[in-house]
């Protein structure tokens, strides 16, 4: 049992997943953060490769991108990062990329590799279903990998089925047609898409993500999923910050609400 | 057999990798483009537009002084003669259209050297429907005439910040307005590039380009098909329209130019054929230039039109099963190709075409062999750089 299964088996409410780019703010950030999430009470860590075209992200991702990139961070080096913070801390980590570094990497031996630095799971927002059925598949499983695919507002409900089938961990329910990055409180209309999901009974857990920013935000995506995924709030909270720790414990501590009660 | 499956691969080039939010446009757009173009009334009202409108069709013009030179019989295929001065106009007509029959109003569309987005703002204001362009912020100050135009013709031109700042960029934030806006908008892809339909779509759209060759090729020599066909390729909407109908005729060869920059091992260069490898791109398998991480790297040419680090997955296909042979041709022999058209035959190109006319120095004929060029463009646009470059190249 992996790390991911081992969570949603003892864990099915209020499960908080945080993304960051790795490499950002600075190259050696990426195990320091791991580990200050893990302390902080994250449940879950979404690690993104950076990329030069990120087309789902908007600019506060695109930007710990670029500087990541021009930090200097690869994949190979990503991967050392993740193998020696594995050795500290038991989180269960997903990677998130874009599939043609996946391809570029080579792909049976991309997922070989995450297995053996201690990947858990996979997040390719570009890899569509029906390629990912046909090529990839029984790589994935036969590595033992997770992997979620995304929902949004429009999927039809047999798109939704063909998700949950397909997925393996979670799903990605994304909150809006956007891409990330979005502002502000969750709509009588995104609720309603919520509550047509969960009437569905799917077998995986769901995760929702895309303008998750705050406690509000958190705490209304729990009641209608497992649990919620924040990316830029995090980027932008580590912008800047002079203790990437400290900014990592106060922003955990923000979203799950007992900033004023410890 | 060159064709397209219904997953959208030329053989192993093409399909649709794009993120789920961006799903039921595309497959909208998948399930009924064949249908929507095929219909009698859609064929009707592209067709007379066509001719009403673009100008076509654009004359097939036997060039006698170059065919002198070259010692082959060398047609130009005129699309510089269409409204707005290039072949884009045949696509985003058809797109307007198809845009009309989905119900989108509003539209959007990216550009590079502005021909583009100035042939989607025309047909914008044609129909009066709301446009928005995005340009890289590099492109708008290179390209200031065209973001004239294109306010003029009451688009809104937005610039790109992100990445390089050019053409690749401009593309990434027309697919995140689609993906911020995906039930009033369409998006008017201006290559053979991107998620497929489109690649195919566009196409389809371009393809009248060689459906008047064949008939007026009959005309003036008695035979539908010449011996080779050049044209240059960006993305490659203009190749693909001039070789549309010849795909299965293996006696004709065609001859896809991309533009070397400084050359090929320069570091400055666009030759995806050579340098690019298997990747993604903007929703696409292809050919594309990266790192060996699968960062997609900015190409460079003097060309703003042929400056993308991808090509068309159907010309990756055509490339890589040996049906197209690829040229590379610099920055200065495509100057000096320009000049001497110019001399030539009273026709200045546009920059991107005067590329497909420097081939023709790298090829061998036989005396009997016909020739068709297809120029995509004029040069008013790239006035300016050929004024830059006049004193160098008078010897």
């Amino acid at each position: 049992m992996n790390r991911l299964d081992k969570l949603f088996a003892n864990k099915r409410q209020d499960i908080l997943n945080i993304y960051f780019t790795a490499g950002h703010p600075k190259l050696e950030d990426t195990g320091k953060i791991i580990q200050a999430l893990e302390k902080a009470g994250a449940d879950l860590i979404e690690l993104g490769m950076p990329y030069s075209d990120p087309l789902a992200d908007g600019p506060t991702i695109q930007q710990s991108g670029q500087q990541a990139l021009r930090n200097g961070m690869t994949l190979p080096l990503l991967f050392e990062q993740v193998q020696s913070v594995r050795e500290k801390t038991e989180i269960p980590l997903i990677l998130m990329g874009y599939f043609n570094q996946v391809m570029q990497y080579g792909e049976q031996r991309f997922f070989d590799k995450c297995v053996e630095v201690g990947i858990d799971g996979l997040i390719l927002p570009d890899l569509p279903l029906y390629e990912y059925e046909k090529f990839y598949k029984e790589m994935v499983e036969q590595a033992g990998l997770g992997i979620s695919f995304l929902i949004t507002p429009q999927t039809p409900k047999e798109r939704v089925r063909k998700v949950d089938e397909l997925s393996r961990g979670f799903i990605y329910m994304v909150a809006n047609s956007s891409i990330t990055g979005a502002k502000g409180a969750i709509t009588e209309k995104q609720l309603a898409y919520f509550e047509r999901v969960s009437a569905l009974k799917l077998s995986n857990p769901r995760l929702i993500g895309f303008g998750i920013s705050s406690h509000d935000t958190f705490a209304t995506a729990c009641r209608y999923a497992n649990g919620a995924i924040i990316g830029s709030a995090f980027i932008r909270a580590l912008d800047g910050a002079e203790d990437v720790e400290k900014a990592t414990a106060g922003f955990v501590k923000s979203i799950r609400g007992i900033e004023a009660s410890v | 057999m060159i064709a397209i499956d219904e997953r959208g691969y030329y053989g192993e080039f093409g399909g649709a990798y794009i993120p789920e939010m961006l799903y039921p446009n595309i497959e909208e757009l998948r399930r009924h483009y064949v249908q929507l173009m095929e219909e009698p009334a859609f064929q009707r009202e592209f067709r007379q537009l066509l001719k009403d409108y673009v100008g076509r069709p654009s004359p097939l013009y036997l060039a006698e002084r170059l065919s002198e030179h070259y010692k082959a019989t060398i047609y130009l295929k005129r699309e510089d003669l269409n409204h707005t001065g290039a072949h884009k106009i045949n696509n985003t007509v058809g797109q307007i259209l198809m845009a009309k029959r989905l119900g989108k109003t509003r539209i959007i569309a990216e550009t590079g050297a502005g021909q583009h987005g100035v042939a989607t703002a025309t047909v914008c204001a044609l129909m009066g429907i709301r446009c928005i362009v995005y340009m890289g912020a590099v492109d708008i100050k290179r390209q200031a005439p065209n973001v004239s135009r294109m306010r003029m013709l009451g688009a809104e031109v937005r610039p790109a910040t992100s990445g390089s700042q050019t053409l690749k960029d401009a593309t990434n934030e027309a697919i995140r307005d689609w993906i911020n806006n995906p039930e009033d908008t369409h998006y008017i892809i201006g290559s053979v590039v991107g998620p497929h339909p489109y690649p195919d779509m566009v196409a389809r759209f371009q393809s009248v380009i060689s459906e008047e060759m064949k008939w007026q090729l009959e005309e003036h020599t008695g035979r539908e098909n010449p011996d080779a066909i050049i044209a240059c390729v960006g993305g490659g909407s203009n190749a693909a329209g001039a070789y549309y109908h010849y795909l299965n005729d293996a006696g004709v060869r065609l001859i896809a130019v991309e533009a070397a920059g400084h050359g090929i091992h320069s570091g400055e260069s666009a030759a995806t054929s050579v340098l690019g490898t298997k990747g993604i791109i903007h929703g696409s398998r292809t050919l594309l230039m990266q790192t060996r991480d699968g960062q997609i790297i900015e190409p460079y040419s003097l060309s703003a039109g042929l400056d993308y680090p991808g090509i068309g997955p159907l010309h990756a296909h055509l490339i890589a099963s040996g049906r197209a042979e690829a040229i590379s041709i610099t920055d200065d022999e495509a100057l000096a190709s320009a000049y001497f058209l110019s001399r030539k035959e009273g026709i200045i190109p546009a920059l991107e075409t005067a590329h497909a006319f420097a081939a023709l120095d790298k090829m061998e004929y036989r005396p009997d062999d016909v020739i068709v060029v297809c120029l995509s463009g004029r040069g008013d646009k790239d006035l300016d750089t050929y004024i830059r470059h006049f004193e160098r190249f008078q010897k």
